[in-house]
This record gives C-alpha cells, sequence and structure tokens, in this order.
C-alpha cells in the first residue's frame, strides 16, 4: 500500500514539475522531451489506477508518435522562438493576473464543494470484474459507444482529408513511385545486360 | 350623374398635374375646362331636375373601425344641389378666363390642375353624406387655396400669404375636428342623417367642465362654427383672407369669393337640424356674423389695393349670410350665398381684367380714367357693384334685403343688433364700391405714361366667363327669390334645411313695416351719392377727412390693428417661445443629450471596438478567457455564495 | 434503451456513408468533378431532408444509439433549416471555386461533412457526442477556411480559426470534466434527474458550466468568444464565409439550447445570466463595432454576432416561448444572411472580387434589382416592419418581456437601433452615392439564391404563422410536460 501511495505522489510530483518546465523552458527541443516525461509519468498514473491498456495507449501513441512528430517539427522548422517571446513581458502582468484568478477560483471549488456523493456510483469502474483491461474496453467501445466510435473515426477521415487538402501538391520535377507501374513490369520490358567490371556504362 | 359632377374635376386635374408638362399649356388648358364645363352643364341638369327626394350614392367604405365607419359617397338634395350649381359655375367660368389671364404664366398646367383639385374637393365637401368626408374636402380646399395663393412661390410675400391662410384656417379646422369627435362622442356615428335624426334627444344634455355643467349641442355647435369661421374668414380669423389676395386674381375669384370661403356658411346651412336647437350657439353665430359684416365694411372704406377692397367686402358678405343662419333664416342664407357667388366673381374677375389691363397694376390711386379704353370691364363692374350694393332687380337687392328683414323679424336682441350693423355696412358697401369704380375709372389717369399706353380691352376667352357671370349677377336674384326664401321655401328646400318648430323667422320677414324694408336700398344710393360727393366732385374732401380723423383712418387703414394685435399676442410669444424651445431646449438639451450626443458616443464606442479586434491570436484567446474568469467570478462572488 | 434503433439516425448514415462514396468518387476523377460533387453533396443532403421528414417524432422523441443520439421535433426543425442552409451555401460556392481556383473536389466534400457534424449536434444526447460532433463539423469548417492555401488571408484565416477552435474545446472539455466530476454522468437525461431534485446546485457544477457555455458560446461566436469571427469572415473565401454565417450558427445554436434547456433546465436561473450577459455583450458589440467597418465581410461578421445575441435574447427567456422564438430568429435569419452573401458574391468588378462598402456606391443605378434586394435584406435585418426580420425580432423580445427581462429586450431595441444605422448606410452608399465602376454580370447561380432570399424577406409575411407554429412544436419538445 504504501508503495502505492508513494509511487502516485512521486508520478503526480513529476508529472506536474515537467509540466511547468514544458511551458516556462526556452528551449523548444527540451520543452519536447519535456513533454515525453509528462506522458511517462501519466502513464505510470494510469498504471497506478490499473488501466494498464490507457497507460500503454499513451506511450506508443504520445510518446512513439505524437511527441516525435513534435520533435521533428521543433528541429525542422526554423522557428525564432525568442521573437514570439516578445510580447511575454508587456502581457505577464494580466496575464499573471487572469491565472492566478482562474486557477484560485479553481482551487476553491474543488475544495469547497466535494464531488457528487453519486459520482461513485454513476461512473463505471476501470476494473470491471473478470475481464481483461482491454477486454472491457473493447466491450464498451463496440456496443454502448459504437456511435461515438464511429463519429470520431469520420472526425480522423476529416483529418486526413483536411491534411492533405492543405499540404498536398503535385510538384513539377518530382519523381514520384507508381507502384501500379512497378508492378505491371515483366521480363519483356526489363532488357538484361552484361556489364563489365570495372568498365562502367 | 352625380358622381360624374364630382370626379370629372379629378380625372382633369389628375391628367394636368401628372401629364403637366408632356401635355403642353394648350391640353391642359382644354381638359381642365373641358371636364370642367361637362361637369357644370351636369349640375344645372341635377338642379334644375332636382324631384325633392334626396339621394345618396355610397361609392365605398373609407374606414371601418367599431362603430365608427365613414364611406365615400355623393348626396345630393337641395342643399347640396343648390351648391353644386355655384360652384361648378363659377369654377368652370374661372377656369375659361383662367386661359386667357394666365396666358403668360409658365406654369400653367399645375395651375389648371390645382383649379380642378379644388373644384374636386369642394364638391366632395358639399355632397358629403357625413362628418368625415366633409372634413376630408374641408381640409381638401385648405390644402389647394394653400398651394394656389403660393402658387407664384417665388414671391416671398405669396408664401407667407399661403402659410398665414393655412395656419389661422388649422385655428378654425382644429374647432372643427373638435366638434366632430365631440359628435362621434355624443352620437357614436358620423353620419348626417343619424345624427340629425337623434338631435332633439340630446337637447338640454350637460357635461360637467371644471366647475360649470355646460349644454353639449351649444358646445358642439359651437366649435363647428369655430371651423366655419376660420374657413370663411369670420372675426377675428379673418386676417388670412385680404392676404390670401396675393393669389392669382382667377383664384381669389373662385376660392376666395364664390366657394370655398362660403363653405362655412353651407356647413352651418347643412347642420340647421343641430344649430336649431341650440339657440345659444345661433345667437352667437349671429353676433359674430353681424359683427364681422361691419368691421370688414369699415375697412373697405380706405383700401388702395383693388383686390383687398373686394376681399373686405366678400368678409363682409359673408358676415351677413352667417347672421342670417343665426338668426335661423337658413335660405336667406343660401340665397345669398348664391346670388353672392356670382357678382363677387364676377367683381373678382373683373379687378382681374383690370390688372391685366394696367400691366398687373393693382393700386387704385395709380390708376383712374381708363372707363374708355376697356369699355367691356367698366360696363360689367357697373354691373356687379350695382348687384353688390343691393340696387333693386339686381341679384344682391333681393338677398340683401329679405337678410335684414329677417335679422328685424327675428325680434331678438341679436338679431336687432345684426340688423343696424347690417344697415349701417350696406351702406358703406354701397360707398366703397363706387369708390372703387371712381377711382379705377374715372377722372385723371394717375398711371405712368407708359401703362397707360398699353391698357387694352381683354380678350374674349376673358370677356365671355364675365358674361356669364353678369347674367347671373342681373337675374339670379329675381328668377329664385320664391324658391330660396318666399312663401314656397319649405316645400323647396324640403328635409334638406329644418326650420325648428316656431321658426317662421322668413315668413315673418315678409311682413316687416316698410321703412325696414326700404331702408337699404335707401342707405345704398346714399352711399352711392357720398361716394360721387367724395371721389367725383370734391375730391379733396378725402384727404381732409383722413386728416381731421387721422387717428380713425390709421385705424381703419390699419385694419383695426389686427395683424399687430395678433402679432404681438400670439406670433412674437410664439416665436420666442419656439426659438427658446428649439436653441435650448431641443439644440442644447435633447440634442446634445439625444441625436447628437449619442451619435458621438456611438462613433467613440464603435471606434474602441475595433480596436479591441487587434488581429493577434493571443489577443484573442486572452479575451476568450478573461471572458470565462469573469463569468466564473461573477458566479462566485455575484450572486451570494 | 439499450438498442441502436438505427432507423432514427438513418439521415446521419446516409449522409456519412454518401460522403465516403462521394470521396471515392472524386478520388478517381480529379478535380474536374468539384461541380458534379458538389451537386452530388446537394442531392444527398435533400435526400436526407426528405428522409428527416419521414421519421415520426409527432409523439415522443426517437433515441438511437443506446441513448446517445435524440430526434425530436427541435432536431429535426433545425437539421432542416441547417441542411438547406447547406445546400444554399455549397450551390452558391461553385462559380466562386472554379473562377478563383480553388475548385477542388475536397470542398463540397467537406462542407457535406461539416453538415453531417452539425447533424450529429443537433442530434447530441451526452456531453460526449456534444462534443465529437463539434469537432466533426469544426474540424471540417477550419479546413475549408484554409482551402485557399497560397493566399495568406486564407490561411491565416484558418489557422486563426483552427486555434482559438482548439482553445474553446479545451474549455468545453474542461467543462465537461467539471460537470462529470460533480454529477456523475455525461448523458441529458441523466444530468436532467440529477439536477432537478437538487436543492442547492454544487459550485464545481456551475463552473463547469460556465466552461461548456464558454465552449459553446465560441462556436456562435457570442462576445467575449467571438474574436476570430471578422478575422475569419474576413479572410476565408466569401461562400465559405456563407457557409460559417448560416449552417454552423444554427447547429451551434440549436445544441447549445439543447444543453442549456433539456440536461441543465434544474439551473435555469443560473444559466440565464451567463445567457443574459453574453446576449447583452453581442448586441451591444455587434451593433458598435460593425459601424467602424468598411468591409462588407467584416461587417456582416458583426452583423452575425449582432444577431446571434437577438437570438441569445430568446434563449435567455429560457420559456418555451423564448425557444420557439428562436428558432423562428434563426429561420429568419438564414435566409437573409445567405441573401446578403449572394450579393456579396456578386461584388465582382473586371472579373475581380471586391469586398469595400464603397465599392457598392452607385449599385442602384448599375444594377438597379441587385441594389433594391440588398436593401430590402438589409432593411429586413434592421427590423423594420413588414419585412420578416422584424418578426423574428418581435418574438425573441416578446418572450423576454413575458420573463420580466425588460432590460435585456430594452437593449435589444436599442441595438437594433444602432445596428440599422449600419445596414442604412450600406443603403444610402448603394442609392446615393456616384458610382466608380459597375459590378460584372451576375450568376445565375446567385440569381437563384437572391431571388429566393428575397421572396423570403418579403413575402415571408405571409408564412409567419405556419413556420411560428412549427417552430412552437418544436420548442415544445424541449420542455417536459
Amino acid at each position: 500500500m504504501i508503495v502505492q501511495a508513494l509511487s502516485f505522489y512521486v508520478f503526480a510530483a513529476v508529472l506536474i514539475v515537467s509540466g511547468v518546465l514544458v511551458v516556462a523552458n526556452r528551449n523548444p527541443v527540451y520543452s519536447v522531451l519535456f513533454l515525453i516525461l509528462t506522458f511517462f509519468n501519466a502513464a505510470g498514473l494510469f498504471v497506478l489506477l490499473g488501466a494498464e491498456f490507457l497507460a500503454m495507449m499513451l506511450v506508443v501513441v504520445y510518446v512513439g508518435a505524437v511527441a516525435v512528430l513534435f520533435l521533428f517539427v521543433v528541429m525542422m522548422l526554423d522557428i525564432n522562438f525568442a521573437e514570439l517571446r516578445q510580447g511575454f513581458v508587456r502581457y505577464a502582468g494580466i496575464g499573471a493576473v487572469v491565472g492566478i484568478v482562474l486557477v484560485a477560483e479553481i482551487i476553491f471549488v474543488v475544495s469547497s464543494g466535494a464531488m457528487s456523493p453519486a459520482a461513485g456510483a454513476l461512473g463505471g469502474s476501470p476494473m470491471p470484474a473478470g475481464v481483461t483491461n482491454t477486454e472491457a474496453l473493447g466491450n464498451i467501445l463496440y456496443t454502448d459507444y459504437f456511435y461515438l466510435f464511429q463519429a470520431a473515426g469520420v472526425v480522423l477521415l476529416i483529418a486526413m482529408i483536411g491534411a492533405i487538402v492543405l499540404t498536398h501538391r503535385e510538384r513539377e520535377g518530382v519523381r514520384r513511385q507508381r507502384i501500379a507501374a512497378q508492378l505491371a513490369r515483366d521480363r519483356r520490358s526489363v532488357e538484361i545486360k552484361k556489364v563489365p567490371t570495372g568498365t562502367g556504362i | 350623374m352625380d358622381v360624374a359632377i364630382v370626379a370629372l374635376p379629378l380625372l382633369g386635374a389628375l391628367i394636368a398635374g401628372l401629364g403637366n408638362r408632356r401635355l403642353g399649356d394648350r391640353g391642359a388648358n382644354w381638359i381642365t375646362s373641358g371636364l370642367m364645363l361637362v361637369s357644370f352643364v351636369l349640375s344645372w341638369i341635377v338642379f334644375l331636375r332636382y324631384d325633392g327626394n334626396p339621394r345618396v350614392t355610397e361609392l365605398f367604405t373609407w374606414f371601418e373601425s367599431g362603430t365608427f365607419e365613414a364611406s365615400w359617397a355623393v348626396r345630393v338634395d337641395q342643399l347640396s344641389a343648390v351648391m353644386l350649381v355655384v360652384v361648378t359655375t363659377v369654377s368652370s367660368m374661372v377656369h375659361v378666363y383662367s386661359i386667357g389671364y394666365m396666358g403668360h404664366d409658365e406654369s400653367k398646367p399645375r395651375f389648371m390642375a390645382y383649379l380642378s383639385l379644388f373644384t374636386f374637393c369642394m364638391l366632395m365637401l358639399v355632397t358629403a353624406d357625413n362628418f368625415m368626408q366633409m372634413f376630408f374636402g374641408w381640409e381638401g380646399v385648405g390644402l389647394c387655396s394653400y398651394l394656389l395663393i403660393g402658387f407664384w412661390f417665388h414671391r416671398p410675400s405669396a408664401n407667407a400669404a399661403a402659410i398665414k391662410a393655412f395656419i389661422v384656417n388649422r385655428v378654425g379646422d382644429f374647432g372643427f375636428a373638435l366638434g366632430i369627435m365631440g359628435v362621434f362622442l355624443l352620437f357614436g356615428t358620423v353620419g348626417f342623417d343619424a345624427v340629425f335624426a337623434a338631435t332633439p334627444e340630446k337637447v338640454g344634455q350637460t357635461f360637467h367642465f371644471l366647475s360649470w355643467d355646460v349644454d353639449i349641442l351649444t358646445t358642439l355647435c359651437i366649435l363647428l362654427f369655430i371651423g366655419a369661421m376660420g374657413k370663411s374668414a369670420q372675426l377675428l380669423l379673418h386676417t388670412w383672407l385680404p392676404d390670401a389676395m396675393e393669389g392669382p386674381t382667377p383664384v381669389s375669384a373662385l376660392i376666395h369669393a364664390a366657394t370655398m370661403v362660403t363653405a362655412g356658411v353651407f356647413m352651418v346651412c347643412r347642420l340647421s337640424p343641430m344649430f336649431e336647437y341650440a339657440p345659444d350657439a345661433k345667437m352667437i353665430v349671429t353676433i359674430v356674423g353681424a359683427a364681422t359684416a361691419f368691421f370688414a365694411a369699415t375697412v373697405g372704406l380706405v383700401q388702395n389695393d383693388i383686390k383687398r377692397v373686394i376681399a373686405y367686402s366678400t368678409c363682409s358678405q359673408l358676415g351677413y349670410m352667417f347672421f342670417a343662419a343665426g338668426v335661423g333664416a337658413y335660405g336667406a342664407a343660401m340665397f345669398h350665398l348664391f346670388t353672392h357667388a356670382f357678382f363677387k366673381a364676377l367683381l373678382f374677375l373683373c379687378a382681374g381684367s383690370v390688372i391685366h389691363a394696367m400691366s398687373d397694376e393693382q393700386d387704385m390711386r395709380k390708376m383712374g380714367g381708363i372707363w374708355k379704353l376697356i369699355p367691356w370691364t367698366y360696363g360689367l363692374m357697373w354691373i356687379g357693384s350695382l348687384a353688390l350694393a343691393g340696387i333693386p332687380f339686381f341679384a344682391g337687392y333681393y338677398s340683401k334685403d329679405i337678410i335684414l328683414e329677417s335679422a328685424f323679424a327675428a325680434h331678438t336682441g341679436a338679431g336687432t343688433f345684426a340688423f343696424w350693423l347690417g344697415v349701417s355696412a350696406a351702406m358703406m358697401t354701397a360707398f366703397y364700391s363706387w369708390r372703387l369704380i371712381l377711382m379705377t375709372f374715372h377722372g385723371e389717369t394717375r398711371a405712368d405714361h407708359e401703362t397707360y399706353h398699353h391698357v387694352h380691352e381683354s380678350p374674349w376667352v376673358m370677356l365671355a366667363p364675365l358674361i356669364v357671370l353678369a347674367i347671373g349677377a342681373v337675374f339670379a336674384g329675381f328668377v329664385y327669390y320664391d324658391k330660396f326664401v318666399g312663401e314656397t321655401m319649405e316645400a323647396f328646400w324640403g328635409a334638406s334645411i329644418l326650420f325648428a318648430e316656431g321658426n317662421e323667422v322668413t315668413h315673418h320677414a315678409h311682413d316687416v313695416p316698410t321703412w325696414v324694408k326700404l331702408s337699404p336700398l335707401v342707405v345704398g344710393i346714399a352711399g352711392i351719392a357720398l361716394a360721387y360727393l367724395f371721389y367725383m366732385f370734391r375730391t379733396d374732401l378725402p384727404a381732409r377727412l383722413a386728416g381731421t380723423f387721422g387717428g380713425l383712418y390709421r385705424f381703419l387703414l390699419n385694419k383695426w390693428y389686427f395683424d399687430e394685435l395678433y402679432e404681438a399676442i400670439f406670433v412674437e410669444p410664439a416665436k420666442r417661445l419656439g426659438f427658446g424651445l428649439w436653441k435650448g431646449g431641443d439644440g442644447a438639451i435633447i440634442d446634445r443629450l439625444g441625436p447628437d450626443g449619442i451619435a458621438n458616443v456611438s462613433q467613440d464606442v464603435a471606434r474602441q471596438a475595433t480596436r479591441l479586434q487587434s488581429g493577434y491570436v493571443y489577443h484573442y484567446a486572452f479575451a476568450m478567457l478573461i471572458g470565462v474568469v469573469i463569468l466564473v467570478t461573477w458566479y462566485l462572488f455575484g450572486s451570494g455564495w | 434503451m439499450a438498442e441502436l434503433n438505427l432507423h432514427a439516425a438513418l439521415p446521419e448514415i446516409w449522409v456519412a456513408v454518401s460522403a465516403m462514396v462521394l470521396l471515392l468518387v472524386g478520388a478517381y476523377t480529379g478535380d474536374r468533378a468539384m461541380r458534379l460533387i458538389g451537386l452530388l453533396s446537394m442531392l444527398v443532403m435533400g435526400v436526407a431532408i426528405v428522409a428527416m421528414l419521414g421519421i415520426d417524432v409527432s409523439t415522443v422523441p426517437q433515441l438511437a444509439f443506446n441513448g446517445h443520439f435524440i430526434v425530436d421535433r427541435f432536431a429535426v426543425f433545425a437539421k432542416v433549416l441547417a441542411l438547406i442552409a447547406a445546400m444554399a451555401s455549397v450551390w452558391m460556392s461553385f462559380s466562386y471555386a472554379e473562377r478563383e481556383g480553388m475548385a477542388r473536389f475536397e470542398l463540397p466534400l467537406l462542407m457535406l461533412l461539416a453538415t453531417l457534424g452539425m447533424m450529429l449536434m443537433i442530434s447530441a444526447n451526452d456531453l460526449i457526442s456534444l462534443y465529437v460532433g463539434l469537432e466533426l463539423q469544426s474540424l471540417a469548417l477550419y479546413v475549408t477556411a484554409a482551402i485557399r492555401r497560397d493566399t495568406v488571408k486564407s490561411t491565416e484565416a484558418g489557422l486563426k480559426y483552427f486555434v482559438l477552435g482548439a482553445l474553446s474545446s479545451g474549455m468545453l472539455l474542461y467543462g465537461a470534466s467539471m460537470i462529470y466530476g460533480f454529477v456523475g454522468t455525461v448523458s441529458f437525461a441523466g444530468l436532467s434527474t440529477a439536477l432537478s431534485g437538487a436543492t442547492e446546485p454544487s459550485l464545481g457544477l456551475i463552473v463547469g458550466l460556465v466552461f461548456l457555455c464558454a465552449g459553446l458560446a465560441f462556436k456562435i461566436s457570442a462576445v467575449p468568444f467571438h474574436m476570430w469571427t471578422p478575422d475569419v469572415y474576413e479572410g476565408a473565401p466569401t461562400p465559405i464565409t456563407a457557409f460559417f454565417s448560416a449552417a454552423p450558427k444554427v447547429a451551434a445554436i440549436a445544441l447549445f439550447t439543447r444543453v442549456l434547456v433539456d440536461a441543465f433546465g434544474g439551473l435555469t436561473p443560473q444559466w440565464q445570466q451567463i445567457i443574459f450577459a453574453v446576449s447583452v455583450a453581442s448586441m451591444l458589440l455587434g451593433a458598435f463595432a460593425a459601424i467602424g467597418q468598411r468591409n462588407i465581410k467584416r461587417l456582416m461578421a458583426y452583423s452575425s454576432i449582432g444577431n446571434i445575441g437577438y437570438a441569445l435574447v430568446g434563449l435567455a427567456a429560457g420559456t418555451p416561448q423564448g425557444v420557439s422564438g428562436l428558432l423562428f430568429y434563426m429561420a429568419v435569419y438564414v435566409p437573409m444572411t445567405l441573401g446578403s452573401f449572394a450579393v456579396i458574391l456578386a461584388m465582382r468588378q473586371k472579373g475581380q472580387m471586391v469586398e469595400e462598402i464603397a465599392d457598392l456606391s452607385g449599385l442602384a443605378k448599375s444594377q438597379p434589382w441587385l441594389a433594391h434586394i440588398f436593401a430590402a435584406i438589409l432593411f429586413s435585418m434592421a427590423g423594420i416592419p413588414p419585412l420578416v426580420g422584424f418578426f423574428g425580432k418581435w418574438m425573441v423580445f416578446a418572450a423576454a418581456v413575458n420573463q420580466g427581462l425588460y432590460v435585456l429586450a430594452v437593449i435589444g431595441v436599442v441595438a437594433s437601433v444602432v445596428s440599422a444605422y449600419y445596414y442604412v448606410r450600406v443603403i444610402k452608399v448603394m442609392y446615393f452615392d456616384e458610382a466608380v465602376t459597375a459590378f460584372d454580370r451576375v450568376d445565375g447561380s446567385l440569381k437563384l439564391v437572391l431571388a429566393s432570399s428575397l421572396a423570403v424577406v418579403v413575402i415571408g409575411i405571409l408564412f409567419i404563422n405556419p413556420l411560428q407554429n412549427s417552430a412552437i412544436a418544436a420548442a415544445a419538445s424541449l420542455f417536459p410536460e
């Protein structure tokens, strides 16, 4: 038990600190690295809750794909972050005020009003008895939440279309792989020549 | 046929008014005059063939709101038949006359359209079957009068006169409108027949006002009479009429002598079933009428503008009609209205002919000695004046005599008062009529050389209408005396005029003492003689008299200082109040805090709001966050947690 | 409860499947087929309308997908309106797209998918389907805003919309998670039951509601979450702006209404204050900020902000009358705004699109009919009787007054007076200013939209009663007996 509690506090503390560092860091590459650390800690929290599937997905999808993509983007695009931060000082004051007020309010709200007593009962248990975590998720996803699952699929479809529409270009002078043409080739269209070693073509 | 009489002038007005320039002067003349002449002929047919049974042609409903309904209708009974004849005769003659008179004017189609429109409105008024249509016609003629007085709108004086006429008429119209509202309140309807039928029941009903109990019927009649006073230029509301002479002369003849100004008299006669039950109101009508007759005659004595003399004469004659109606002799009032229309229109048109001949000179002091040059005009002017002065066998003689006899025969205080004022006014009438003739046509000419040499007789298109009217001025009285006021008059008027139980005034009028019968004639001849003495034989007398009685002379010359009085009592304070409210109230307070202020604030706010839109995404995001924070804060602290 | 009941969602399924088929068609034929795919998209939407009207919702709402999806009269009304608006927008986009070099076959497809998102939003019956529908719609809209990817303005518009939209989605999700945390359910029915008996709503719930409202207010561009609107309206290609201003507004405000009235009906006094504030701010900002605009599209942006403010007046009343007024208002607003954009699309001089208000000068002389139609639409927007715009305003204000919200009604009237100023200013420019250059000939497709919107604005007065009755019936389905 004590191990669990200790792990929770370690994960949570590291998560928050690294989250702050993502925002506060001057070097964007460091920011992304801290983001990855954040994801790992979040995954750890999921494991503590018994949601291993989600933990794995978090690591695989977010760390493995998203964060690495971020890293690429940050490193490949020459973004002048110093320039982006120019307004920081100017708006720091009012930003701080707004932020502090909001944080204070949320702390106040969360601390004053307890969670709904019914919430525990109404919410599904993360660990249904008798089935594995993955199976339980699958069960829900393809029955009760079938509609949302499908709709989310359409959202992703739109994202894909959007990405293509906005970025895909037919450029002149670019050689593209034409798989159909490749596959359509047979021996007759290929002429094999003996090339003597060391003479070149 | 009834409808055609009313509709044809409207048709003419629309064609000439909308066609305007495209139609051309000639087209406008022909169409309007032609339609008017058709209407004129039809009117006489209706009048002569009228069988004594009133008939109403309902055209369509004007409006209907609860029990308040009014429809467009053409009502023909004896009263409106008489008016139809008067209006269409004078109007058609004036139309024809205008072809010549306005020959040099640039906007003839407009003029003819206005004239026809006026005629239409006037016919609507006289053929009305209910108060609302009458009010429509009433306001319509007022509008046309405004338009025609201000016809030469480039003249400031014409504009001023037009506005004055309109505003003074508003005062009267306000009374009229209040009267109509009161009628509706009391009777629950505005149809004539229904109102008249219910009138006897309402006698003696009172309403409580402040701390008095006031007789309702009397109040209504007085309010309606105030309307008549405005339109018919009776004392206190008469000031617009002389100024209205700024309009072209045919207009003066049509509107300000023969038709529109007599609408008040017509209205009182039409409403005789109401007035008969309101003796107090009748008394007031008598007194106002008599006072006007006298007042206007005195002012007419000293005026120098040829048209103004006739204008005051009109005012005075209208006074006669009113006091005739006031004593209950509605027939006599209508009779005088009828004859007066002919001879007064004749006089005006003759005056127009003179003015035309004198190159637009109107001041009689700059005329004289032209009778040989324009004999036709001169002769016709004589006929008109003889009729006006009441010389036997001319139309005016019959109608004026019966009025004065009726006033005497009424044997009431007001009647006697009216009789004596009327007789003295009759003398003055004769005097100023011949003063006008003598100053205009006789003696050494006072016109400048050039004008004098240009003097020429008017063309036939102008003279022919004059002759038609002159025939009326000579024979109208003689022919219709018996019908209008004679022994058979009740049969003639039928239901169109109500003579209440015991109203035998007109019958008694035939039996007054001989001296009463002779007095108008005697004073008339005396007046003529006096005029000859003053302006033919002892031409130095007027100046000497004016010198001796300087105060009186100036008093009369300035029209009893009515204009000045009104200027001081109403116009100046109103101007000052208006100016104060405009600059102080409207400009400084309402505008500055209201429209202007709000507009400025709006512009400022708009500028600020636009500046918020900086284009930076983080500003926008910031705005959203601030919005959320404000809303959350509001809930946490604002709403009582 | 636990059943699919697919037939209730048939129109949505049809649209989704058709979209994918059309996507395949497009992938094989390429951009040449833009017009074909556009027409087919319109056909799909038309069929969806017919299918929608075939669903029996006269007595009880139909639930589908285990209660995540609801079809009732309210949903049908809003969906039909949104579909019609979307059809008109697709129709208007063809010639513009071809002329301005953005004839991509994905364009009508994205619009179709966005419309699918709207339909899901309108039928959302819990917070998750709300969010999914919202994202479905928004994502498609972000892309369409940036579809002219080679022009700076269009990409800027798309990016701004996307970034701020993501922020608003974050707020919405944050609010939704708080609500879930404090109530323990995300389904509207569950929320409604949980809240109806509650004595004192917990503070966390209210704060969650505020965040949720903020996210939704962004979608209807209500102040202070409106900041993206003028920039995106100006930057996006005009037919897309026309699309933005009509169909998504209907869907979002319908969703907003359903969430507040249905799920949070127990908290009416609480959210009424939010709506009150947002409505007042929108009306006033919409009225005042529009005065300074020179670009007609920006003007229309502020106009739509203001119009949403008026529609929210009806929601603030929180009564069946108010909701029916809101629906009526939107039904009137859609044709007016589409008509206005048809005019803006007709603003072409020598083949170049122009967008300044000053470019309209002398339109009454060069193209009198266009000017007359625009004048009629603007007068209607300003709320001049007897044009239909007046009745829309009248109904929402009447609802507010009946609820004792006099302040709201008075501010609404003041704002509409101020807004009349800038509407009439456009009319003044058209009728009294000297013409500079005449516009090119108006496309036939635009003429159709112009004529229909003129017909709605002018002779719509004859059909007020049937429209109002169906709005009342639709609103009644949100309020339990």
